[in-house]
């Protein structure tokens, strides 16, 4: 298992330097610019413009970039926000407690809520409880997060005038006032991120435990006696996880990522947001730490997937 | 199976990160909607407000250099009488303000957009504001030089400023010339980069004479001497904190997140792309304001959900740039919270005539050397804007933020030419532009396509790629195919379109289709560098890689002579008259034809803020100290 570890983290090395490669090589050949914005703004002429490139280095060509960005990457330096002047890694800093307090929570909230309804309603098919889940869970699976949005800010906010659409991310939660403010502003994201992603996994869940169920294994425990929960509990749903652990793993990354729309559409700063304001306004070096965290990230949590699959499932051998 | 869940997850990273560039479109389509206002956004001044109310008539009907030349008292006389905030200074909780563009940074000088410019306006300030008639306000000068008090020489090249003494930084320094000057040295300095540089050009020098006189001498007479240290981009830092950020430094500069001003806040809590949090300035100089304790400016998402935030739900106090399709806002406005605050701008939607020829083969391609097949006979180009029937784009896609025009100078009131308003190329008249085309000699063929000497009438119109503006093309296109005009729609994406990439065959600068669209005003209330536009040493052209200002590649010896004329004339009034004849020949020569006089700024605000005075000149959060709310 050691071993095994050892030799994807080696060769993790060079699929990220590729992943790097081609991330910055689109960023860099796509069209626009970070003074785009004047273009149309006399006040801002060309020359003033070429000054500005100049002095963000701009004015190199861009495998030459590469390698600046590399090499001090490698170091640690991630660079400097063109829009803000601040180094990168000040700017994500500010964005993760939004992220994980939005995205975060609706991801756990999805799996806590997605697992044992997958598992009951699989379990009791074609029931009322089963009709209902996998409709809740079509919906939620096909609306797109822009639409169950502003679904919620009509109602919500517009006709019921009940919570905030404007994510407050000056609030301190010093007391229950705060506490209550925190909660109001954070349902409605949490709850467009929620109904997608809960919809994903009981999908997967049912699927996976339906299709263990006639299994012989699970005949095999049934005739020697053992009690409907343990069949359940310790054969059916270990068995039936694994596809699940891996969709989990594979979209934990996403966390981090955060949620492009569901951001944008509620004003909530995280990761997200900066990213798509970041490609908007061409500032490549945080599109860039943003991109290649998210890569390295996907990367480990492949690797991480692989090794839970070997504990829940023992004829799974790495040598 | 891990293998393609391997690859799979490889696939996912390509496409994040190409994804999101494609994304932002689906959310909502609001964002793109009020985009064409980013090239007008992207300037803190543009024309005064012909429109705007609170000025004198008087004040309003003078343009700059006039200002200059006579009555600077009645220029200041608008915001001096602005009431004084109810209950004085901190009576107020919290303004909330919201743009659905974030700032970034609060160093003005090195800002990247309105956005940026906006909110570091409530900390530092320039000398003087351009008032909403185009007109200086005094904020840090103790009045605005002019030559008739002397402080503007009569040769035009020094300018001096005299400052309000007294005055302190938020951290309880001295405001001094030093910092005036310091503040030329910082954004003239090329390795600073600063995005107002511009602003500094032509300039010999600026000296300190005593600790409230600072000189401006240009090397050149400038008509304009509120080039510099006037509206929302020249703004005065201060030299202790900055010092040590000068050139390649500046980015390095705490101060960028957090300057230390002389205006009536300063900032709490800056989080770069999201919120800014101000508190008052207990230095700031007019000891009964500001009327809020505190002001929060929100940054992101986009104008319709802004809008909604104004009108429907009242959770913010301001929204800026809220250019969301006029039905829209009609609807969100009968949420009943709040009301639109406009002005009429110089900023001007406008059609753009090709003169050279954008299908010439190789290096010949678009070079003002080359004729247009069809374009080079005035006929021709008066049929086209005979065609266009700019009232019903402003009045269906602008509604408020624009009204149809025929000039290509909006604003200031005194450079506004009457005279378009009877010429001929300026009505919509199809059939007498059928007739034109008809006694031109062009006959329509069988595919009902007019042609004349094998020469097909087909022309390619590009703009940016934005809703609105596709709308605007498509009316405008139904108008030409009346005429039997072969049109062909093209769009750019606006990074593109505006960028200065010589190498990329779309931009607006190389003009290599037979018309194009876009948004275009002068800068500051002096139009004279706007109207350089036009010159025929303006040329954009392969030699110079497209970077100069006269896209059409119209060159006209008689606006050539008009041109020079204004820059050496002094008189107020025979600018003005120069003004309105180059505004005139562009339109009847249809060089350029002008289609919506936009608004600026096109934001809302509740119903119980008051005290906002609609500035297309300067920031719109320039009067902020003013503003109050009733209960």
């Amino acid at each position: 298992m050691g071993r095994f570890i050892v030799r994807r983290l080696i060769l993790a090395v060079p699929t990220l330097l590729m992943i790097s490669f081609v991330l910055f090589a689109v960023l860099s050949l796509a069209p626009g610019d970070p003074l785009s914005q004047f273009a149309a703004n006399p006040a801002v002429p060309p020359e003033v413009r070429e000054n500005i490139k100049r002095s963000l280095g701009l004015d190199q060509p861009w495998p030459i970039r590469y390698v600046k960005w590399l090499l001090s990457m490698v170091q640690g330096d991630w660079g400097f926000s063109f829009g803000s002047r601040i180094p990168v890694w000040e700017l994500l800093k500010l964005r993760i407690p939004s992220t994980l307090a939005v995205v975060g929570t609706a991801y756990l909230v999805s799996l806590v809520l997605a697992v044992p309804i997958g598992i009951v309603s699989a379990l009791r098919q074609y029931s009322l409880m089963d009709h209902v889940a996998t409709t809740l869970a079509f919906i939620g699976f096909s609306l797109p997060t822009f639409f169950t949005g502003l679904l919620l800010i009509i109602t919500f906010s517009v006709k019921l005038q009940m919570l905030p659409f404007i994510y407050d991310s000056t609030l301190q939660v010093r007391d229950m006032d705060t506490l209550a403010a925190q909660l109001k502003q954070s349902i409605m994201p949490i709850a467009v991120l929620a109904l997608f992603q809960t919809a994903t996994v009981v999908r997967y869940t049912r699927a996976s435990v339906l299709e263990n169920l006639p299994l012989d294994y699970v005949r095999t425990a049934r005739s020697k006696g053992l009690a409907q929960p343990t069949v359940i509990g310790r054969h059916v749903v270990r068995n039936s996880l694994i596809p699940v652990v891996t969709l989990v793993a594979l979209s934990a990354p996403t966390v981090f990522s955060g949620a492009l729309i569901t951001e944008q559409i509620f004003r909530v700063p995280g990761i997200g947001a900066l990213l798509i304001n970041s490609i908007q306004n061409s500032d490549t070096p945080v599109v860039m730490a943003i991109t290649f965290t998210f890569s390295v990230l996907v990367v480990l949590f492949n690797l991480l997937a692989d090794v839970i699959y070997g504990v829940l499932d023992p004829r799974i051998r790495y040598d | 199976m891990r293998r393609t869940a391997y690859l799979l997850s490889a696939w996912t990273l390509v496409l994040a990160a190409c994804g999101p560039a494609a994304q932002p479109a689906a959310p909502t389509s609001a964002p793109a909607a009020a985009q064409p206002t980013a090239a007008a956004a992207a300037k803190p001044t543009t024309a005064p407000a012909a429109a705007a109310t609170t000025a004198p008539a008087a004040a309003a009907t003078t343009a700059p250099a006039a200002a200059a030349t006579t009555a600077p008292a009645a220029a200041a006389k608008p915001t001096e009488a602005a009431k004084p905030a109810a209950g004085g200074r901190g009576a107020g909780a919290m303004l909330k303000i919201l743009y659905w563009q974030a700032p970034t940074i609060l160093n003005s000088h090195l800002a990247q957009g309105t956005k940026d410019y906006d909110a570091a306006r409530l900390v530092i300030e320039p000398l003087a504001a351009a008032g909403p008639d185009g007109k200086p306000v005094p904020l840090l000068a103790a009045e605005v030089p002019t030559v008739d008090n002397g402080g503007v020489s009569k040769d035009l090249k020094t300018v001096t400023w005299k400052l309000k003494p007294g005055i302190k930084w938020s951290d309880g320094s001295d405001f001094t010339a030093d910092d005036v000057v310091f503040t030329y040295q910082y954004m003239s300095d090329e390795k600073t980069a600063a995005t107002d540089s511009e602003q500094a050009e032509g300039v010999e020098s600026v000296t300190a004479k005593d600790p409230t006189t600072v000189v401006v001498t240009w090397k050149e007479p400038n008509p304009n001497p509120y080039q510099l240290f006037v509206s929302g981009q020249s703004n005065i830092i201060q030299k202790k904190q900055f010092q040590d950020f000068m050139g390649e430094k500046a980015k390095d500069a705490p101060g960028n997140l957090k300057p230390i001003g002389t205006g009536p806040y300063k900032v709490t809590e800056f989080k770069p792309g999201d919120v800014v949090t101000y508190e008052i300035n207990d230095q700031y100089r007019d000891k009964d304001k500001p009327f809020f304790k505190t002001v929060q400016l929100k940054g992101g998402g986009d104008a319709t959900s802004a809008a909604r935030a104004v009108f429907q739900t009242g959770d913010f106090d301001y929204g800026w740039n809220l250019q969301v399709e006029s039905q829209v806002l009609t609807q969100l406005q009968q949420g009943g919270k709040g009301d639109m605050i406009t002005a009429t701008s110089g900023n001007v939607e406008r059609l753009l005539i090709n003169f050279a020829d954008p299908n010439a083969q190789g290096d010949q391609r678009g070079e003002p050397t080359t004729k247009h097949p069809f374009f080079s006979d005035l006929n021709v180009r008066k049929a086209f804007a005979m065609a266009v029937d700019r009232k019903s784009m402003a009045d269906q896609l602008y509604g408020v933020a624009g009204k149809p025009t025929c000039n290509i100078v909006t604003a200031p009131e005194a450079v506004v030419s009457k005279n378009t308003d009877t010429m001929d190329v300026c009505k919509y008249d199809v059939a007498a532009a059928n007739k034109m085309l008809d006694d031109a000699g062009w006959a329509k063929g069988s595919d009902g396509i007019r042609a004349k000497g094998g020469v097909k009438m087909s022309v390619i119109y590009q703009t940016t790629v934005n809703p609105l503006r596709q709308k605007e093309q498509d009316i405008v296109k139904k108008g030409w195919e009346q005429l039997g005009v072969q049109v062909e729609l093209k769009s750019v994406d606006a990074g593109v379109f505006f960028s200065s990439d010589a190498g990329n065959p779309d931009t607006a600068g190389h003009f290599f289709t037979d018309v194009e669209m876009y948004t275009n005003g002068p800068e500051q209330p002096d139009t004279t560098n706007y109207l350089a536009g036009w010159l025929t040493s303006k040329i954009a052209q392969k030699s110079n890689e497209w970077r100069l200002s006269n896209y059409h590649r119209w060159s006209n010896a008689d606006y050539d002579q008009l041109y020079n004329q204004l820059t050496k004339e002094t008189d107020q009034a025979k600018r003005n008259d120069l003004v309105i004849k180059m505004n005139d020949m562009l339109v009847s020569q249809v060089v350029v034809i002008p289609l919506v006089a936009r608004a600026s700024p096109v934001s809302g605000k509740s119903k119980q803020l008051q005290g906002n005075q609609p500035n297309p000149w300067d920031s719109e959060l320039w009067n902020v100290a003013d503003w109050t709310k009733a209960p």
